[in-house]
């Protein structure tokens, strides 16, 4: 299933998370091993305290593991500090978020134009301007967050993610807080642009129908791997 | 990096500010600069006026005094700098009209005297005084009113002085260099130099007193200065400026202390407000970090964009503050320019910069601990809104902010007591606020089973948040306190200094009262309805010897002690204590039994004369010799304008002597007229009219109350921002709790009422300690710093307490208005 030449883009190795807690250590991850290669598109499900939105973490070096080690292109994560990370994820690495995380004091412009600036690229504002048209969003580019609808902000974070070009791409529940039908525009636009992009998407689930857009899935039950490709 | 950093600044403050998050934080440095900044202009500028005013009193820059001709020399060199110079020189000299013979302090000036300040004369005596810039012409001679009483003469009349006759041009009521003995008893008259010689009066060995005076360039003065201070000959002595005249310049150090203290209480209280609203702009911040850290940036890009915000925010604060400043002083420095004469010099670039510096240390102090704690949010947080980064400890932010304190009080509150007292205090009064709230918010939580369901929910909620309850009831007794002190205490400190010259303190002296006319100058005073302050004999005396040892002026190096010792002193006797002295040391002589032979000396007197207690003095009083030992010491309060001596014998030891009697009494303005009459009724006694002095001294508290009430503002607008910031700091967890409440079906009324006993409960408990903390403090400046006595004012509780209930609760419900009329699910999602 995988090719020699492909190199994977995303490496989980026995991947263990543990946390203190007041009824003893609580394990929320345990012995996680899988590869996702570049342009692949992998849905994380489970239920419910499965350990999803941790996994995510864990892949996009949000948090660190308890055991085990990421490589996320070819960089393991656990040689990299908290500010090594971060140039990481500037550089490779796109968010979409249930919540949106859109910054309330910014217009959808200028929230496009953040990790450009980070990136401290000269050219922010058009290109945030391009991707907002592309995302269907030309009129509304001075609006600020609280001026615009759920799916409106969903697609702001969604031209925040892209604007970068990303080689990977993290979702967590893009549309689990749209209606059926914001969600249905919303997953048919991230789809779109990550395929135009080539770009890896890891998307955390609990919507089946959603899941089945990607290629693969890795389903977690209570901190484990049901299922592995 | 650094462009990008900025540019990442530079937006962060352009979005916050449009979305008012930086406002209170802005507002509250303005406030502190502005009060800073308007203080310490002002004082420079009030300092160097005095300093100017100085020179008027010196009539000049600097000056050099001998006793003989001050060489050609000097004046050339002072005019090869540049300088303008002018010769003084003045004598004690019998001034003769008819039969009437009467010794004078004469000055004989030339034409370019005054070279600072001006001399005041009048067309009358007793008439109003108006300043001249010219000095009388050869011939013509300008005498006091004493002088014109005292040979029963007019203007117009001539006069011998020596071997020539001058004519009584004007009445002399003041020239600048004239000093502040008010109480010298000789009269006093000006003439020109140019007449000196044909008086025939000076001569080798005669006692006179010559001066050159210089003024001009500062530059030039101080060089001339440097070439002065190695003078060979040492019959010259050089004056410089002195002390300036003692009761300005009390009123004026005064006027500092009360200056210093509001503007201090202002940064104080702004610096909460800034601590405060600094908490919040973090609180707020943290999802915006969180979300930037997981876009990439790392803590040096975020550390550095919060630094770029900060000062950015820091300057245009500052700026506006130091403008706003700028303004203030100016307002202020009109209220001064009454009594400095002339227009204020302009303030210092130096003093405009040192505001600036100070709206960057109270933002660091304050703001920058809580706020660049935002660098260490962790990305996390973008999927766990739990996460939030450690919290700085308290120590550290506190310390800083003490830091940053202790960096800028000395700079404003130059005298040391003050600042320590004002910056422990506030500390005291935080940690004992703490401690008050602490368990204030305790004992209220188990009051919550005896009342109804609006007050119970309001009861635990200050409760649940025990600790952000207490912060905030500490934050509000600040600010509350600060009003109170501003409001109530300041005015009673003030009314303690003011009540030094009552409304009708004697503003009249009649000095050489014969012992015969005492009675019917009692009664004349009585038909009059002038209230005397006391009729005092007094003896006028030498004092020849301390312990058995002669003295002599040339004894002493301070030429106010040669001064001493060369006059006469005016002695007297009293078995009553005056009620505005204060035994120092030693003890005063019963009342009722005949008192042993002894003295009692004012203290400052003593301890420029060398005397102490148990020394024995020797007193030449017409001839006889009078020895007793001086077995009390007495603070004298002089500003009270009431009869005082510096000797005073016990009863039996003087009463033989040739005495004259001296009253002094409160004349209105509007009954002058009873001084001439006076006057025409007791020939024999001299009228010394202090009014003008006193209206001065008063004018000045008056200016100083004004100027300190308007520095208060300040601190009264720092007060409200600390109330603001207080509250703000629940406002989204009440808005939150609010909505929960009312999706949870609670009635907008009931939610209301809940949130209105919560905010009561905490405006009480803040109202009650903050006017505890603010009567101590003013009870501990009153006696450690003003030195004015102060009583507990009991309107500070009720007042307090009404301040922080209505204050709270007004503030607080309107902070929640908007939540509260908006639905429920809107508020939750918008603050979720």
């Amino acid at each position: 299933m995988v090719e020699a030449i492909d190199k994977p883009i995303i490496l989980a190795d026995a991947l263990g998370k543990t946390v203190r807690s007041p009824s003893g250590d609580l394990t929320i991850l345990d012995d996680i091993s899988f590869l996702i290669h570049p342009s692949e598109a992998v849905a994380v499900v489970g239920v419910s305290g499965s350990g999803k939105s941790t996994l995510l973490s864990l892949l996009a070096g949000l948090d660190t593991p308890t055991r085990g080690r990421v490589l996320l292109d070819g960089v393991d994560l656990n040689s990299l500090d908290e500010d090594g990370r971060a140039a990481l994820r500037a550089r490779r690495v796109g968010f979409v978020f249930q919540n949106f995380q859109l910054l309330h004091s910014m217009t959808a412009r200028e929230n496009v134009m953040l990790p450009l600036e980070l990136a401290g690229r000269a050219d922010a504002a058009v290109q945030a301007e391009a991707i907002l048209a592309r995302v269907g969003l030309e009129e509304r580019t001075d609006h600020y967050p609280n001026q615009l609808s759920g799916g409106e902000q969903q697609r702001v974070a969604i031209a925040r993610a892209f604007v970068t070009r990303p080689r990977i791409l993290f979702a967590d529940e893009p549309t689990g807080n749209l209606d059926a039908t914001s969600g249905a525009l919303i997953a048919d636009l991230l789809f779109s642009l990550r395929e135009e992009a080539g770009t890896t998407l890891v998307l955390v689930t609990h919507d089946m129908k959603l899941a089945t857009r990607c290629e693969r899935r890795i389903t977690l039950t209570a901190g484990r791997m049901l299922t592995s490709p | 990096m650094i462009a990008r950093m900025l540019r990442l600044g530079l937006g962060n403050v352009r979005r916050d500010l449009r979305a008012g998050e930086l406002t209170l934080i802005m507002v509250a440095i303005l406030t502190a600069v502005a009060a800073l900044s308007a203080v310490s202009l002002f004082v420079d500028r009030a300092e160097r006026a005095l300093h100017a005013q100085g020179n008027a009193l010196l009539a000049a820059d600097l000056a050099v005094e001998s006793a003989n001709a001050i060489p050609e020399t000097l004046a050339e060199a002072a005019r090869g700098l540049g300088l303008d110079t002018a010769r003084t020189l003045s004598m004690r000299s019998v001034i003769q009209s008819g039969e009437r013979l009467q010794l004078t302090e004469l000055k004989a000036v030339d034409e370019r005297y005054p070279l600072r300040g001006n001399v005041s004369i009048a067309d009358a005596p007793f008439d109003a005084a108006r300043e001249v810039r010219e000095v009388p012409a050869p011939g013509t001679l300008w005498a006091d009113a004493r002088l014109l009483q005292a040979l029963k003469i007019d203007l117009g009349q001539t006069v011998t002085v020596g071997a020539v006759a001058l004519r009584v041009d004007r009445v002399l009521v003041l020239e600048p260099d004239r000093g502040g003995d008010f109480f010298s008893i000789a009269p006093r008259a000006i003439m020109n130099l140019a007449d000196v010689a044909a008086t025939q009066l000076v001569m080798p060995g005669s006692r006179v007193n010559h001066r050159l005076l210089v003024a001009g360039d500062q530059k030039a003065i101080a060089a001339l200065r440097g070439q002065w201070a190695h003078l060979n000959d040492r019959s010259l002595k050089v004056l410089d400026v002195g002390d300036a005249r003692p009761e300005l310049r009390t009123a004026l150090e005064r006027a500092d202390l009360f200056l210093g203290m509001a503007a201090l209480t202002a940064v104080i209280v702004a610096g909460v407000a800034i601590a405060l609203a600094a908490r919040r702009y973090a609180e707020r911040h943290l999802d915006t970090a969180a979300v930037m850290r997981c876009l990439g940036a790392t803590q040096a890009t975020i550390t550095g964009m919060l630094l770029i915000e900060m000062l950015v925010l820091a300057s245009i604060a500052s700026i506006a503050g130091v403008a706003l400043g700028y303004i203030a002083q100016h307002v202020l420095a009109g209220t001064l320019s009454g009594f400095v004469g002339g227009a204020l010099p302009s303030p210092s670039l130096a003093a405009v910069a040192g505001a600036m510096l100070i709206g960057f240390l109270v933002l660091v102090g304050f703001a920058l601990t809580p706020i660049l704690s935002l660098k260490n949010v962790p990305p996390l947080r973008v999927l766990r809104r739990d996460l939030a980064p450690v919290p700085v400890r308290s120590a550290i932010v506190y310390a800083v902010a003490l830091l940053a304190l202790l960096a800028v009080a000395p700079w404003q509150a130059r005298d040391v007591a003050l600042t320590l007292y004002l910056l422990g205090g506030c500390l005291l009064a935080i940690a004992a606020l703490a401690i008050a709230a602490w368990l204030s918010v305790q004992a209220l939580g188990r009051l919550r089973r005896h009342v109804g369901v609006s007050w119970r929910y309001g009861l635990a909620s200050v409760a649940r948040r025990a600790r952000t309850s207490s912060v905030q009831i500490v934050a509000l007794g600040l600010g509350i306190m600060a009003m109170l002190l501003i409001t109530l205490v300041h005015g009673d400190l003030i009314a303690g200094w003011q009540g030094k010259i009552p409304p009708g303190a004697p503003n009249q002296f009649v000095i050489n009262i014969p012992p015969a006319e005492v009675g019917p100058l009692r009664d004349f005073l009585a038909g009059h309805r002038l209230k005397t302050g006391g009729v005092f004999p007094m003896v006028r005396g030498r004092l020849t010897a301390i312990n058995e040892q002669p003295v002599q002026p040339s004894d002493y190096e301070d030429p106010r002690a040669r001064r001493l010792v060369d006059r006469e002193f005016n002695l007297s006797w009293a078995g009553r204590m005056q009620p505005d002295n204060v035994v120092t040391a030693g003890r005063w002589w019963p009342e009722t039994a005949g008192a042993a032979p002894q003295f009692s000396m004012e203290s400052g007197i003593a301890e420029t004369l060398g005397i102490g207690l148990g020394d024995t003095l020797t007193y030449d009083i017409a001839g006889e010799t009078i020895r007793a030992p001086v077995t009390s010491l007495r603070d004298v309060q002089w500003d009270s304008f009431n009869v005082n001596f510096f000797v005073i014998a016990a009863p039996g030891l003087l009463e033989q002597m040739p005495a004259t009697y001296i009253t002094s009494f409160h004349l209105p303005a509007q009954e002058r007229t009873a001084l001439n009459e006076l006057v025409r009724l007791f020939p024999s006694v001299t009228v010394i009219d202090v009014a003008a002095v006193m209206d001065q001294v008063r004018l000045i508290m008056d200016r100083v109350n004004l100027a300190v009430r308007f520095v208060f503002l300040f601190t009264l607008a720092a007060g409200a921002l600390v109330l603001v910031a207080a509250l703000q700091a629940t406002q989204d967890e009440r808005a939150r709790e609010s909505a929960l409440l009312r999706s949870l079906g609670a009635a907008r009324a009931i939610v209301t009422r809940s949130l209105l006993a919560e905010f009561i409960v905490i405006g009480l408990v803040a109202g009650v300690l903050a006017a505890s903390a603010a009567g101590l403090t003013a009870w501990l400046l009153a006696g450690h710093v003003f030195h004015v006595t102060y009583r507990i004012n009991l309107w500070l509780w009720p007042i307090g307490t009404l301040a922080g209930v209505l204050g709270v609760g007004a503030f607080g419900l309107a902070g929640l208005r908007g939540a509260l009329a908006e639905p429920p699910a809107s508020v939750l999602r918008r603050i979720a």
